[in-house]
């Protein structure tokens, strides 16, 4: 009986380890929550599969044709519809899960208003799917690579890094934008302006080696930009990014995890007032 | 020592909501008129005491009773006591386990199937996997759904769906249950299966908080019982006292109340105000008489499958009468701004006794209830008149007396 849980209740806050502590304790639900995007995902759609797939390959196309064959852009030597894809698939994996988190407060009312749990698991719990996701996009471009002759090798073990970059900045902004999400319903529309524009300050439809010799510095204080050629490097062998700029990155994801969780921790207490 | 034995301990737990200067901002634009014209923040003391300064202990192992008007504070004590919102003073001290039944099915899915729905639900009221899975038999089996367990639950009628959901509730293992209006649900069956379950958990030694407004239930799963009454604890005491504490409340109230407003301060979708429209006079109806209901209902979003449901209860607490506005007619499905709903019964024909008005708003979707008003617009309706000379009438013997005609041959 001794050893039975105290929970305490008052208006202060919790502290981190606390919440990390709790977070652990409810690894299943993270795990649940998870999982259901997943069935939901590739249920209900009747491509399934195929949508995670071709939603990218749409993209590349799109770019293909505008940068690859109007304004033809440099790809360091690479056939633009892989150099292309090859950051696609970073980037659609930083946007999914950013575009989820930031929804999923708001998305879930019901749980929020009527259940206790620690809320971090919810922006949290949208990671698994938007993996998988990567997996498979991933895949899909491993086989029109492989089908162009294009061959792998030991510069994958740089596709984690970059997964797990990416996946930390997409969340400490995902966790600020989830909890402001609550407070200010403009966040919704705000967001996706926001990451259009991220885009297209990122090494996605072009190289990074493409932007003048004077901006690269400035070019590079956009943390996404270093992960993204990183991905670039380990799928298609195209310019490393320095190590300079790789660890500047690390460095800003860690501080934007941080802030966010920060803030979605100041505002988490009043989430089911205001929701 | 002392600490061991108690479960719950609370000490002058309150929550403020804010009201005054219109709802806060909730854009961005907003905001910052709101900086521009408030900049030095929000004055202190304009919000709405929703609970104040509660403080009670209760033991490992109690069960306890929560009961109280609409609008005393229940809700907001749960809501604290589950930590789903925080309070703006006082503390609470919780020992052991807590599971929260604010609403049963919390994050059913209706693409998903039974099975996984249940291993969902439960992870959401903080079970863990193992846990689920060691009991789903036991679940599946409460629920009686055997053979559907492996269809997604959009298929499922309402009353499955409510068994299964509170089937996975009530296999929560918890050694502080804090329990909403689940009783609410299903058939008389299934209720009192519930109800059996509910008993065997208190049993147990386990502490159960109970708020309902069913109190035939809290009566027979409680030995104690916190009235509240505006927000604060107006009685703490044996259920039995507390029930005629209540009743004795009701009372008081009840001779102006023929009429419901919806407290100060409420907001999202919910109902304004209520009356009955009575023959004789206001709360007075002869039987037989022509008899309406008149309701204005605040939708501030769309809902898309919107239900507004109505129950006339009697002394017994027993609905007699159920009117059902839903379907793709009524004009507030999927719309935005105040309706005005009306129900009509050309005649009446209650048998004499005391009636109360019970409200339900709720979503068919997403089952989401946002209105449960109980005990509203109390009305008398009397036989007076009608003459029967040989026979009394007796309120016994029917709650609806219909017209008939007899005859009587030799066979």
């Amino acid at each position: 009986m001794n050893d039975a849980p105290v929970v305490r209740i008052g208006a202060g806050s919790a502290s981190p380890l606390h919440t990390v502590r709790e977070i652990w304790h409810y690894r299943d639900l993270f795990r649940a929550l998870g999982t259901r995007d997943l069935r939901l995902r590739y249920r209900q759609t009747l491509l399934g599969i195929a949508w995670v797939v071709l939603q990218p390959l749409a993209a590349a196309g799109i770019f293909a044709f505008v940068f690859g064959t109007i304004a033809r852009v440099p790809t360091d030597g690479q056939p633009y519809i892989l150099f292309a894809l090859a950051a696609l698939t970073g980037w659609n994996f930083f946007s999914s899960v950013l575009t989820r988190a930031s929804t999923s407060l708001i998305q879930n009312p019901q749980l929020v208003t009527r259940v206790y749990f620690p809320r971090l698991i919810l922006p949290l719990a949208v990671v698994p799917a938007a993996l998988v996701d990567l997996l498979v996009t991933v895949a899909a471009f491993a086989v029109i690579a492989l089908a162009q002759g294009h061959g792998f090798d030991a510069r994958l073990v740089g596709l984690p890094v970059a997964i797990l970059l990416l996946g930390a900045l997409a969340l400490g902004a995902g966790f600020a934008a989830a909890a402001l999400a609550v407070r200010y319903r403009d966040v919704q529309y705000l967001l996706p302006v926001a990451i259009q524009l991220a885009l297209y300050a990122s090494p996605v439809a072009y190289s990074s080696s493409a932007v003048p010799d004077r901006w690269q510095a400035l070019y590079y204080a956009n943390p996404l930009a270093a992960p993204l050629e990183l991905m670039r490097w380990s799928l298609l062998g195209t310019p490393a990014p320095a190590v300079r700029e790789l660890l500047y990155s690390v460095g800003a994801a860690a501080l934007l995890v941080l802030i966010g969780t920060a803030i979605f921790r100041g505002i988490e207490r009043s989430f089911a007032d205001e929701i | 020592m002392r600490s061991d034995a108690l479960a719950i301990q609370a000490e002058g737990l309150g929550k403020s909501y804010r009201i005054g200067r219109g709802p806060r901002a909730t854009t961005l634009a907003e905001r910052l008129v709101d900086v521009v014209r408030h900049p030095f923040g929000r004055a202190a003391g304009d919000g709405f005491w929703a609970l104040r300064d509660a403080s009670f202990e209760i033991e490992r192992g109690q069960a306890v009773g929560i009961i109280g008007r609409n609008g005393a504070g229940k809700s907001t004590l749960l809501k604290l006591l589950s930590r789903i919102t925080t309070p703006t003073t006082g503390w609470a001290e919780l020992r052991g386990r807590v599971g929260s039944l604010i609403e049963v099915g919390t994050g059913f899915h209706p693409e998903l199937t039974g099975r996984e729905n249940v291993f969902l639900n439960g992870a959401i009221l903080g079970m863990r996997r193992h846990e689920v899975a060691r009991r789903f038999d036991e679940i599946v089996d409460f629920a009686g759904i055997e053979r559907f367990i492996d269809t997604p639950v959009k298929r499922y009628s309402s009353g499955m769906y409510m068994r299964l959901a509170f089937a996975v509730a009530a296999h929560l293992d918890a050694e502080i249950l804090v329990v909403d209006e689940v009783l609410a649900v299903g058939d008389q069956e299934f209720q009192k299966k519930c109800l059996g379950k509910m008993g065997e958990v208190a049993g147990a030694g386990r502490t159960v908080l109970f708020v309902s407004h069913a109190l035939h239930a809290v009566s027979t799963l409680t030995t104690r019982t916190l009235v509240l009454e505006g927000g604060r604890i107006a009685f703490d005491g044996t259920t039995s006292d507390g029930l005629a504490f209540y009743r004795a409340l009701q009372a008081e109230g009840s001779g102006s109340a023929h009429a419901y407003r919806a407290p100060a301060g409420r907001t999202g979708v919910h109902l304004v105000d209520g009356r009955v429209v009575t023959s004789i006079s206001d709360g007075l109806h002869r039987h037989g008489d022509p008899f309406a209901l008149d309701f204005t209902l605040d939708v501030p979003v769309p809902v898309s499958q919107l239900c507004f449901s109505v129950h006339i209860h009697d002394e017994s607490d027993r609905a007699v009468n159920h009117f059902w506005i839903y379907g793709d007619g009524p004009s507030f499905r999927n719309a935005i701004g105040r309706f005005a709903v009306r129900i009509e019964v050309p005649r009446y024909r209650l048998v004499m006794g005391r009636y109360t008005v019970t409200v339900w708003v709720t979503d068919r979707a997403t089952h989401t209830i946002y209105e449960h008003l109980t005990n509203l617009c109390p009305f008398e309706v009397t036989m007076e008149g009608l003459s029967r000379p040989d026979y009394e009438w007796s309120p016994e013997h029917m709650v609806y007396a219909e017209d008939y005609t007899y005859g009587v041959t030799r066979a």
